[in-house]
């Protein structure tokens, strides 16, 4: 393809870039990435990497635009209280960049239609608000090899990893199983700086575009932990387990599991 | 010994920067390492920004030089891709 005069003053920042180039941003046109959820993550990354020029957005969520988001869910506004997250977002990044196409799914991800939603995507974006979700998209992408970036935010502290099954650690490697219902508390019972999820997305759309571009490191077997009270980052090891339940190599999993009895489904 | 006719030429007046450089730039990524690239332009701050641009780049600039007018004429050699 050849790039109109429209594109080459839109990426133009990016085409002077010699990690980037017009290669590069041919690249991340033909890109595709799934992003799990469309709230205090999934905005802040959905809008980056439109604007980047990624040329497909799938996201799904099932939930709808409340006031109580906009204190930190970017790509909604206040006229469109009551509007499904996704179509919303869909509106914003497709308003921002008409050459990125989002396929919005309004529904929740689930162990009989993950693999077929995900599957003809090149990259996973998680970010989701709850533990079953998380370890949901995790097993799945083990199952198809699919590259996985995944943040978590609360109160004000945040982290970003970059999932490459079977190269690098899984979710499962880090954490082999959900914690018990109740244990770890929601933003919605615990509370989220508005700032954070654009810290960790803009973080985790870093990340896309390097995996997407083939370019510098990657947040494998690396988790990222950001601090916003300290101001500070801090990098933590995280090896590949030998004997994990799904990426292992007598993986005890085998097959998707639905882990939502006893969690809260309120949205964050 | 005679020049080597450029293996492409782009005509870039009335482009002003960063445009003038990312047009260069898209032309010389399509090109093969050793072939040249002639750019003619005429917006002054470029003539002296696309060649020390492509130089961070890795290209040889080969030649800058004014063609009559207001018109400048560069030409490049592709050394990396």
């Amino acid at each position: 393809m050849e790039f109109t005069d429209e594109q080459v003053q839109r990426y133009s920042r990016h085409i002077i870039l010699p990690e980037v180039g017009g290669k590069g941003q041919k690249k991340l046109l033909a890109a595709k990435v799934f992003l799990v959820g469309a709230g205090g993550l999934g905005c802040p990354v959905g809008y980056y990497l439109a604007a980047a020029g990624v040329g497909t957005l799938g996201i799904v969520d099932d939930d709808i635009v409340e006031l109580s988001n906009l204190q930190r869910q970017i790509a909604h506004n206040t006229k469109r209280v009551g509007m499904p997250k996704v179509e919303s977002a869909k509106k914003t990044f497709e308003a921002l960049n008409p050459d990125v196409k989002v396929n919005a799914m309004k529904g929740r991800l689930t162990k009989d239609n993950i693999l077929d939603i995900i599957k003809d995507y090149d990259i996973v974006v998680d970010g989701s608000d709850n533990f079953p979700t998380r370890y949901l998209v995790n097993d799945a992408c083990v199952m198809l090899k699919k590259p996985l970036v995944s943040g978590a935010i609360l109160r004000f502290e945040g982290q970003v990893t970059t999932l490459l099954p079977h190269d690098g650690h899984c979710y499962r490697c880090l954490f082999e199983a959900p914690p018990p219902p109740g244990l770890v508390p929601s933003c919605q019972e615990a509370g989220v700086l508005g700032v954070l999820p654009g810290v960790i997305g803009a973080l985790e759309a870093t990340e896309v575009l390097k995996l997407i571009l083939g370019r510098g490191d990657v947040l494998k077997n690396t988790l990222l932990i950001y601090d916003a009270l300290k101001a500070s980052f801090r990098r933590v090891k995280v090896p590949r387990n030998p004997d994990c339940p799904i990426c292992g190599a007598h993986p005890a999993i085998t097959k998707l599991e639905d882990y939502d009895a006893g969690y809260c489904q309120l949205g964050g | 010994m005679k020049e080597k006719a450029p293996d492409k030429k782009i005509d870039i007046r009335g482009l002003v920067c960063p445009y003038t450089f990312v047009k260069a730039k898209l032309a010389i990524e399509d090109m093969e390492v050793g072939q040249v690239l002639e750019i003619v332009l005429d917006y002054p701050e470029a003539v002296s920004n696309i060649p020390k641009s492509m130089q961070d780049h890795g290209q040889a600039v080969l030649k800058v030089e004014q063609s009559g007018g207001k018109d400048w004429i560069i030409t490049v050699r592709k050394e990396k891709d």
